[in-house]
C-alpha cells in the first residue's frame, strides 16, 4: 500500500465536538475536487495534509512516504512534506516582490540565491507572469495573486498540491478566465491534486473525481458528472438545483418520505432510492389536468417565488415538495400569487431513480 | 416670568463657520474641569519653557564642545547604542516565545519582564548590585574565576540601561508579533522553510517597522537612564559618566553646562516623539 505512488487519506480529527473522518486516493496526475458547506472539516483535511494539523487517527501517506501515523508515531512537520499549499487568502509575503515570493520555496529548502531566483523564474515565465516579477503583491489583481500563488506553490516541486477554495475571493468576471488557466496548470502537474471548493462549478471544470464532505463525513464520490446528476444529499442538491427525494421504490411507484407518490420509467427500481427531478420539468397548472401523457399529477400551493437569470423559481407545497422553473410570462398569465393552489404534473421518464448512497459504503479506496 | 420664545440669540461667528462646515456642535469644557485641565497642561510645559529660556544659547556650542560635557555625550551614545543592540538580540526572542509560544507561568514571566517599567529605577541598581556586584549572586564567580569586576566599568552602564530598556522593547516587539498574523508563517513552512528560516525571512521582515520603533524607544529610554546607571556604574568621567548623571553634577559646578546637555537631551526626546508619533497613537505595543 505504502509503495504505491498518489495520496493514500484514511484519517480521522477530532477537534472538540466535531469530528473528521475521511477516506479516500488520489493518483498522481488526478484531480481530486473535495465539495462540502462551510463548517463540513473542509479546511481541516487540508490543514492536516499540510501538516499544519495533527492527526487524531490514522495515517497520510504520498508517494509512499508516510506523512502521519497516529500508530506508527510517525509525523512529519509541514516543511519535510512535499506537499504545496495555495491559500484561499494567497499568503504572498508582503515583504518580498513576486520574484521572490517564488523563489522562497527553492531557496528555503538550500538553492543558493542565484539558483532559486532562476528557477523562480521558470515559473513565474511558464504561467506567463514574466512581466510581473518585480511587482509587490500589493500591487497585484486578485487573478495575478492567484497564479503567483500557484507559482510560489508549485516551485517547491511538491508531489501534492492542495488549493483552498482557489476562485472564491475572485470577481465573477475573472473568475472564469482563471478557472480556464488553473484547469490547464493543472493538466500540466504531474502530481496529486486537492482542491477544495464549494462551488460544484468548480468541480465540474477543474476536477476528476468528486468528494463531498458534509459534517466531517463522506457523503458521496464520483465523477462531477455523476454528483451533479445523482447527488447523494439535499446539500449537493441544492446546489445544482434539483428536487432529491429519498424513498421506497416498487413496481415502478416509489413512495416518498416526505410523503406522496411518484410513478418512475425504471420498473426494476427497488428497496431505498433517491429520486432526483430537474425544476424545469415540472409542469405547472391552475387546472387539474387531464387526458395527459404526465404519469404524475398532485394538487400543491404556491409558498414562494424567486427570480433566476430568465425564470422564476416556483417553491410549491406539496405532498411532495417541489421546486419548478417557469418562464415570468406563465407567472403572469396564471396569475401566480403566493398560496395560489396549483397543479403539478411530471413525466414518469423525467424522474431519475437511483440506489441511495451505495457508492459512500464502498467505503477507503472505493474508486481509483 | 418667562423669556419670550420668538427671540433667538444670534450666532457667533466660530459657531456659524462650524455649522457651515457641518461639524459637530463643539462641546463647551465645564469651568471646573477647563481649570484643573490647564493646571495641568502648564504644570507640564512651564519648565520645559524655562528650560529653553533659561538655556545658554550663545555660549551651547563651547559648552558642547567642553571636554567633560563631550565625554560624557559619547558615553552616552555609544552605550544607549549597544543597549539597543544587546536588547534586540535578546529581547526579540523573548518577546518571539511569549508570543508564539504557550508554557506554564507565562503570565508571571510577562509580569516579571514589565517590571522594570515600574521599579524605581535606583532598586534595579541596587538589585544589579547584590547579582554583579564584587561579592554578588553571580558577581563573586565572576571575580573569583576570570577576576573580572563589573561594577563602575562601561559595561555596568549598559547593563543598568538594558535592564530598564528591555521591557520597551520586548512589549512592542510581542505587540507586533501578536497583530502580525500567523497566516504567512504557516505559508513559509508549507513551501519548506523550517522554523529558523521562517523567523529570519518571515516574522522578523514582516514585524521590521514596529521592531524599529521598539529599538527607537529602547534607545531614548538608554539615553535618559539615571538611577540605575548611578547606583550600579557610579559617575567617572569618560568611563561611566552618562549624560543625565553628567547633568545631575554639572549643575552644582557649571549650571551652563547643565543647562546645555538638558537642552540636547530634551531635542533627543522630541525628535523621537515626533518619528514616533502615528507608532505611538496607532497603539502599536506602547
Amino acid at each position: 500500500m505504502t509503495s504505491r505512488p498518489g495520496l493514500a487519506v484514511d484519517a480521522s480529527v477530532t477537534r472538540g465536538q466535531f469530528r473528521l473522518d475521511v477516506a479516500f486516493q488520489v493518483q498522481p496526475g488526478q484531480v481530486l475536487a473535495v465539495l462540502g458547506p462551510n463548517g463540513a472539516g473542509k479546511s481541516t483535511l487540508l490543514r492536516t495534509l499540510a501538516g499544519l494539523t495533527p492527526l487524531s487517527g490514522g495515517r497520510l501517506c504520498l508517494d509512499g512516504v508516510v506523512l502521519d501515523d497516529v500508530a506508527g508515531e510517525v509525523y512529519l512537520e509541514p516543511a519535510r512534506r512535499k506537499v504545496g499549499l495555495v491559500f484561499q487568502d494567497y499568503r504572498l509575503f508582503p515583504h518580498l516582490n513576486v520574484r521572490d515570493n517564488v523563489a522562497f520555496g527553492p531557496r528555503a529548502t538550500g538553492a543558493s540565491r542565484a539558483a532559486a531566483r532562476a528557477r523562480a523564474q521558470g515559473w513565474l515565465e511558464r504561467l506567463d507572469l514574466g512581466e510581473l516579477a518585480q511587482r509587490r503583491p500589493a500591487q497585484l489583481s486578485g487573478g495575478q495573486a492567484q497564479r503567483v500563488a500557484l507559482a510560489r506553490a508549485l516551485a517547491s516541486e511538491p508531489g501534492l498540491l492542495l488549493l483552498d477554495e482557489p476562485l472564491a475571493a475572485l470577481d465573477a468576471r475573472t473568475r472564469l478566465d482563471v478557472q480556464d488557466e488553473l484547469r490547464s496548470h493543472l493538466a500540466a502537474f504531474a502530481g496529486a491534486t486537492l482542491l477544495v471548493t464549494h462551488d460544484p462549478l468548480d468541480a465540474l471544470v477543474l476536477a476528476d473525481q468528486v468528494l463531498v464532505l458534509e459534517d466531517g463525513g463522506v457523503v458521496q464520490v464520483g465523477t462531477p458528472e455523476e454528483v451533479v446528476r445523482r447527488p447523494n444529499t439535499h446539500y449537493v442538491a441544492r446546489l445544482v438545483g434539483l428536487n432529491l427525494y429519498t424513498g421506497q421504490a416498487d413496481a415502478g411507484r416509489v413512495r416518498l418520505d416526505g410523503g406522496g407518490e411518484l410513478v418512475v420509467a425504471d420498473a426494476a427500481a427497488r428497496g431505498r432510492v433517491r429520486v432526483a427531478l430537474r425544476p424545469s420539468a415540472v409542469v405547472v397548472a391552475t387546472q387539474p389536468p387531464h387526458a395527459t401523457s404526465a404519469r404524475n399529477a398532485w394538487a400543491g400551493h404556491l409558498v414562494g417565488m424567486t427570480r433566476l437569470a430568465d425564470r422564476v423559481r416556483l417553491e410549491l407545497a406539496g405532498p411532495p415538495d417541489v421546486l419548478a422553473d417557469v418562464t415570468p410570462a406563465a407567472v403572469a398569465e396564471l396569475g401566480l400569487r403566493p398560496g395560489a393552489p396549483v397543479w403539478l404534473s411530471v413525466k414518469a421518464t423525467e424522474v431519475d431513480v437511483y440506489a441511495s448512497g451505495s457508492d459512500v459504503e464502498a467505503g477507503p479506496g472505493g474508486y481509483s | 416670568m418667562t423669556p419670550p420664545l420668538s427671540r433667538a440669540d444670534p450666532l457667533s461667528g466660530a459657531a456659524r463657520r462650524r455649522r457651515d462646515r457641518g461639524d459637530a456642535p463643539a462641546t463647551r469644557p465645564p469651568v471646573p474641569l477647563l481649570v484643573p485641565a490647564v493646571i495641568a497642561l502648564a504644570f507640564l510645559v512651564v519648565p520645559l519653557v524655562g528650560l529653553v529660556v533659561r538655556a545658554p544659547w550663545g555660549q551651547l556650542w563651547p559648552q558642547l564642545r567642553s571636554p567633560g560635557v563631550t565625554q560624557a555625550l559619547v558615553l552616552s551614545l555609544w552605550t544607549s547604542t549597544v543597549t539597543t543592540g544587546v536588547c534586540v538580540v535578546v529581547g526579540l526572542p523573548l518577546a518571539w516565545v511569549l508570543a508564539r509560544t504557550r508554557f506554564p507561568g507565562q503570565r508571571v514571566v510577562r509580569a516579571l519582564v514589565l517590571l522594570p517599567l515600574v521599579l524605581p529605577p535606583v532598586v534595579g541598581g541596587v538589585a544589579l548590585l547584590t547579582a554583579f556586584g564584587r561579592s554578588g549572586l553571580v558577581g563573586q564567580w565572576l571575580n573569583s574565576w576570570f577576576g573580572y569586576e563589573i561594577p563602575f566599568t562601561p559595561a555596568a552602564v549598559v547593563m543598568a540601561q538594558t535592564f530598564v530598556a528591555l521591557p520597551f522593547l520586548v512589549i512592542t516587539a510581542e505587540g507586533a508579533l501578536r497583530t502580525a498574523r500567523g497566516g504567512y508563517e504557516e505559508a513559509a513552512a508549507t513551501l519548506g522553510a523550517r522554523p529558523m528560516t521562517v523567523f529570519a525571512r518571515v516574522t522578523v521582515p514582516l514585524i521590521a517597522p514596529s521592531l524599529a520603533a521598539g529599538a527607537v524607544l529602547c534607545w531614548a529610554r538608554a539615553l535618559g537612564e539615571f538611577g540605575a546607571t548611578i547606583t550600579f556604574a557610579g559617575s567617572f568621567p569618560g568611563r561611566t559618566e552618562t549624560m543625565p548623571v553628567a547633568v545631575y553634577y554639572a549643575l552644582e559646578s557649571s549650571p551652563d553646562a547643565a543647562l546645555a546637555l538638558s537642552l540636547v537631551l530634551l531635542a533627543v526626546s522630541v525628535t523621537v516623539l515626533v518619528a514616533l508619533r502615528e507608532r505611538w497613537l496607532l497603539g502599536t505595543g506602547l
